[in-house]
């Protein structure tokens, strides 16, 4: 199993916990799908309300690891503070940087989102880049101190699966000893095990499974279709080939024309 | 004074952050706070004094992607 800043998780599937019908549906799709990692983020909540408390008592029940992330932040500093907040508040030093850049794709602002990596990792922080493909952004990433890098399928919640096969399979190449986690865009288990077939250590999605009929469900489908991607992975598929190439022996037929 | 709390104006007799954080019902609370866009620790909280004015952010955990 992969090793995430130390932390080698049961699943490879990291599992969102936004948008489901409920507390209970959330819990019940954690469970059945052996997720040991959850993202979880941080709202305003006012004095008299007590939905994050009885959100965080949940997560706390069921056992699972915590990567909080910097949802919704368009600039360092924004991102920055509040990864301090996360870490007090989750007890974690663990962090999904996202650093958002255009809010059609929510594509991440790469040049904010490499400095923010900067400074939480000289901070302590164990960061999770959210980015693209790009493995220059990649390169500046890991050399300001990240250990993990995840890039996009395709833009968040859009369910497209992977928008850049090419980009996706030269990033697994070119840094072959890090962990790199699919993270965005997955919309079936077939987009997962598609990723994990050319050697992604992890999928972190969150939509593809909350916005589903049965979301409890879709995520032990999920977990599935990753477990079988990671060992088609191990097993060296194949390459493709242009022409048909008869996979019975020739060799001994009838000659019967 | 008056504060902007999680942008609403609120008015609060307390002198400190914590007093604030008190008073505003979150003592029991699982919170983070910020002041005019700067992260309080909560070890800190009893050492910041607020002004008139002040923008307090205070943040829970919620679900995320």
């Amino acid at each position: 199993m992969a090793s995430f800043y130390g932390y080698e998780p049961k699943s490879r599937l990291f599992l969102g916990t936004a948008q489901y019908p409920s507390p209970a549906i959330l819990a019940e799709a954690v469970r059945l799908s052996g997720v040991d990692i959850v993202t979880v983020s941080l709202r305003r909540e006012s004095g008299e309300g007590g939905a994050g408390q009885a959100f965080w008592s949940l997560i706390k029940e069921l056992g699972v690891r915590v990567l909080p992330n910097t949802a919704g932040c368009h600039s360092v500093k924004e991102a920055v503070t509040t990864a301090h907040m996360a870490r007090e508040v989750f007890g974690t030093d663990w962090i999904k940087l996202e650093v958002i850049g255009e809010d059609d794709t929510l594509q991440p602002d790469v040049v904010g989102l490499i400095e923010a990596a900067k400074i939480l990792s000289d901070d302590g922080f164990s960061v999770f880049p959210y980015t693209t493909e790009d493995i220059v952004v990649g390169g500046r990433l890991l050399d300001a101190g990240c250990e993990v890098l995840m890039p996009w399928g395709a833009p968040i919640g859009s369910g497209r699966g992977l928008n850049n096969l090419y980009g996706l399979r030269t990033m697994r190449q070119h840094f072959p000893g890090t962990p790199l986690v699919v993270d965005a865009g997955i919309g079936l288990p077939s987009h997962a095990a598609q990723a994990m077939e050319i050697g992604y250590d992890a999928i972190l999605l969150n939509t593809a499974v909350a916005k589903a009929g049965d979301p409890a469900l879709m995520a032990q489908a999920f977990a599935m279709a990753i477990t079988a991607g990671r060992q088609a992975f191990e097993a060296q598929p194949i390459e493709a080939r242009d022409m048909a190439a008869p996979s019975t022996p020739v060799m001994g037929k009838a000659f019967l024309s | 004074m008056t504060l902007l709390l999680n942008g609403q104006p609120q008015e609060v007799e307390a002198r400190t952050l914590a007093e604030a954080l008190a008073e505003l019902g979150y003592a029991d609370k699982v919170v983070a706070t910020a002041v005019n866009g700067e992260f309080v620790s909560a070890r800190l909280r009893e050492g910041v004094t607020l002004s008139d004015g002040d923008r307090l952010e205070v943040v829970a955990p919620m679900q995320g992607g």
